[in-house]
């Protein structure tokens, strides 16, 4: 491929690429990305690259391995196009089928389509899915077109038409001000303006300049990052040099986290492609601007996605955060002005030199604009990513989207900005979702975790979960949040524990205030945030795992025992079986019974135990009843 | 090891100290670990002080300064995972290997390590062993993928 030096070379390409493409012909698409790969998605794609050439159809079909779509709790997913017919849990047995029905009889397969809980009835498009119908999916919404690993899929989807706009068309100060009126705000946790960032680094008199992508994504439970890299690294990468055309940067960085191989290797690609093409490298379109990109995996430290720490990990020294008397934007990467984005927030900038501020600003909140990307998990039945207007409420995305909570349960919480952000209750659920409501709410928008929880979810659990991580990851530079971290997990598990005292919730509200106020960096400062909103809204819980020694979510081992309820045990053998310290004693039309002294609370006889029976149960905060005297435990079994 | 493979990672890089984490992954990658021999090699080539590569291997969670199992099992204990019931995922595999996170067995063939987040939250709770994922995991599934590799 020979370089594209002009605009019109550009769109000379695209039309090729275009002129090439039957709309008509059949493509077939696979999410290729980490959660379909995980249910099975290389073997479906192995299976239909077979049956396709067995049935002589190379010619005839297209394969596309794409990114993330989104709805991974139903992968692997496929569409087939042009009539956007969408499959879900394919496994490679339904290949044949799908084949000889629908591709080459064009009928569509009832069995494998979305069936509406409520009504029962079949979707067979995408686009109706009410998971996807509900959503504006600016971001993630092409993923499905686009094989990540080909840059000739981006062009033909309008890649790099902003790029070119920008560089040909305006001058780096209407790119800063047309940021700057689209009022797009950091999606890395902050919200931070992004053309105040990018005008503070451009307007400081010191060369080079760099600039840099987050995609370090160390919340852990948030993977939006993850798709949008994996699924379309163009899009970063134009992004990314369209800021550094604004700042006047010729060199940058893509500080991706290893534990996402399958992100490196698509980045990693994009790169070389873009630079083959003349989107990177010397003289970009012929423009005169050059700029050059190179990856920086991270080591697995939550803290070096800080924006010092990951510049001084950049530089190849330890990354721990230093105090920004002096902000990064002015003084980075070797002392550099140094620009910081996030993977999504550099995502939103095609879109905006594309479509205009205006068509931005028209999306979204008051203060927050455009869309913003959620990973919504826990106890939800739509597990997966959304992309929705800025401003939708909690309670439309995880019942609207997100199908709303399995099983009969009951909602309790959600949990949103990860290690940094708070538990929010159920009245609050009509809150609009943008930067500033939830902040209102002692929680954040943080990078995007949204973590459900239901009646199950133990929230002191949560909160000790968040500072057992945030311990281990504190670099422990400074003292308030290296120190007070570790005495708050002591308090914490000394609560779950049963072994709580009076004054321990003001013990902890006292800590919150200390860290919130005195750490260095904003994990410190912001690591209280589960704690004091746990305390806030579900100070009683606290209570009662104090005070009765009682989980009322029956989590919490230590506060929690095993029971055979006597008149539901059908003497199936099944736990005492699968008991690993054989605490179960019973046999053959014996009703079992648990040795108390020998439990240790695995709670594998609580799985064990058929649902049809469900005779083992949890007890919380009450002594457990005596076990049946020996002589009656024979079991009577009513006449069928 | 091979003294070769360590000088041929080390030429993958531009010879600049910047490239040290870089040159550690791929090191860890290559090996399983991060042995003395490459420590030293680094130290030498580079002109890295030993104490700043000592400080970069043992800060990181990806590295490892000794010697791993031949299949390394990750239970993920991210937050979707943790409440979907991770910890009690993570009690039985230690019970099961007889090994804390973070340590290997004697015989050297199973690493046991807990992570955060795999990205596959849909399937929670997930463990990983090698490059092969397994979703929806429960106590009673776990002996059987253990079991499943020698
Ligand atoms: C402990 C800690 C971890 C962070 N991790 C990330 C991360 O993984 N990804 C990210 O984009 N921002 C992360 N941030 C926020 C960055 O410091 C920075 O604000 C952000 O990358 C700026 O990009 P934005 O303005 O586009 O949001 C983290 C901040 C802290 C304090
Ligand atoms: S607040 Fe915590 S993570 Fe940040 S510098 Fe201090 S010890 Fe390190
Ligand atoms: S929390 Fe386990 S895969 Fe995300």
């Amino acid at each position: 491929m020979a370089r594209i030096n002009s605009n019109t070379e550009l769109e000379e390409l695209r039309q090729e690429i275009l002129s090439k493409r039957d709309q008509n012909k059949p493509r077939i698409a696979v999410c290729a990305g980490t959660g379909c790969l995980a249910s099975g998605a290389a073997k479906v794609i192995a299976a239909l690259k077979e049956e396709i050439k067995k049935q002589g159809l190379n010619a005839d079909v297209d394969i596309k391995e794409t990114g993330c779509p989104g709805f991974c709790e139903r992968g692997p997913i496929m569409v087939i196009y042009p009539e956007e017919i969408c499959y879900l849990q394919v496994k490679p047995d339904d290949i044949p089928e799908i084949i000889s029905e629908t591709i080459k009889e064009r009928k569509v397969i009832d069995r494998l389509l979305y069936t509406d809980p409520t009504t029962g009835e079949k979707v067979t498009h995408e686009s109706e899915i009410p998971f996807y119908k509900n959503q504006k999916r600016l971001l993630i919404g092409t993923n499905i077109n686009i094989d990540p690993k080909s840059i000739e899929d981006y062009l033909a989807i309008g890649g790099y038409r902003a790029l070119a706009k920008a560089l040909f068309d305006m001058t780096p100060e209407q790119v800063l001000e047309e940021v700057k009126r689209a009022n797009l705000r950091g999606r890395g946790g902050g919200g931070f303006p992004a053309a105040k960032k990018w005008e503070t680094t451009r307007n400081v008199p010191r060369e080079p300049k760099y600039v840099i992508v987050n995609a370090d994504e160390g919340d852990p439970g948030a993977f939006m990052d993850r798709a949008v890299l994996e699924g379309n690294p163009h899009s970063v990468l134009e992004g990314l040099v369209i800021s550094a055309y604004t700042i006047g940067s010729h060199e940058g960085f893509i500080y991706v986290r290893q534990e996402y191989p399958l992100a490196v290797e698509n980045v990693d690609i994009a790169i070389k492609q873009a630079e083959e093409y003349g989107f990177l490298g010397q003289n970009i379109l012929g423009s005169g601007f050059d700029f050059i990109v190179n990856v920086h995996r991270g080591a697995g430290a939550f803290v070096s996605g800080e924006s010092s720490a990951l510049m001084t990990a950049i530089e190849g020294k330890v990354g721990e955060p230093r105090p920004k008397y002096i902000r990064t934007a002015v003084s980075g990467i070797w002392e550099r002005p140094s620009n910081l984005n996030n993977v999504e927030t550099l995502a939103n900038v095609p879109l905006i030199i594309n479509n205009g501020a205006e068509w931005f600003t028209s999306i979204g909140t008051e203060g927050s604009k455009g869309t913003k990307i959620f990973s919504l998990v826990g106890k939800v039945n739509n597990t997966g990513l959304v992309e929705v207007p800025m401003g939708m409420s909690l309670r439309e995305i995880i019942y609207n989207i997100g199908g709303g909570i399995p099983g009969d349960k009951k909602f309790k919480a959600v949990q949103t900005g990860g290690p940094s952000g708070g538990v929010i209750p159920e009245q609050y659920l009509d809150t609009p979702v943008d930067f500033d409501e939830l902040t209102k709410l002692g929680s954040m928008m943080g990078s995007g975790g949204m973590i459900v929880m239901d009646e199950d979810t133990c929230v002191v659990d949560v909160a000790r979960y968040f500072v057992d991580f945030l311990c281990d990851e504190s670099c422990g530079k400074c003292i308030p949040c290296r120190e007070g971290l570790k005495h708050m997990r002591e308090v914490l598990n000394n609560i779950v524990e049963g072994k709580g005292n009076e004054g321990d919730i003001e013990l902890l509200e006292e800590l919150s205030r200390l860290m919130t106020k005195a750490s260095l960096c904003a994990l410190g400062t912001s690591a209280a945030n589960p704690v004091s909103t746990t305390i806030r809204y579900f100070g009683d819980e606290y209570q009662a795992h104090i005070k009765e020694s009682k989980c009322p979510a029956l989590v919490c081992k230590e506060l929690v025992s095993y029971y055979i309820e006597p008149s539901k045990c059908q003497a199936c053998m099944i736990c005492l079986r699968n008991c690993p310290v054989e605490a179960i004693s019973g046999g053959k039309n014996q009703i079992h019974v648990i040795d108390q002294a020998k439990c240790i609370k695995c709670g594998v006889c609580f799985d064990a135990c058929p649902t049809r029976f469900g005779a083992v149960i949890k007890i919380s905060g009450e002594p457990v009843p005596a076990s049946l005297p020996e002589k009656e435990r024979s079991l009577v079994r009513g006449k069928k | 090891m091979e003294a070769e493979k360590v000088d041929e990672i080390i030429d993958r890089h531009p010879a600049k100290q910047e490239v040290l984490i870089q040159l550690l992954l791929d090191m860890q990658n290559e090996f399983n670990w991060i042995p003395k021999q490459a420590i030293l090699r680094i130290n030498e080539r580079l002109q890295i002080p030993l104490s700043q590569i000592y400080r970069v291997a043992s800060f990181y969670k990806a590295m490892s300064l000794t010697p791993r199992g031949k299949h390394i099992v990750n239970v993920c204990l991210g937050t979707a995972c943790h409440v979907r019931g991770g910890p009690r995922i993570m009690d039985k595999v230690e019970e099961s290997l007889k090994i804390k996170a973070g340590k290997t067995t004697q015989d050297m063939k199973f690493t046991l390590e807990r992570v955060n987040c795999l990205g596959c939250c849909a399937l929670g709770p997930v463990i990983v062993v090698d490059k092969d994922y397994y979703g929806n995991v429960t106590t009673a599934k776990v002996k059987e993928i253990l079991e499943s590799y020698d």
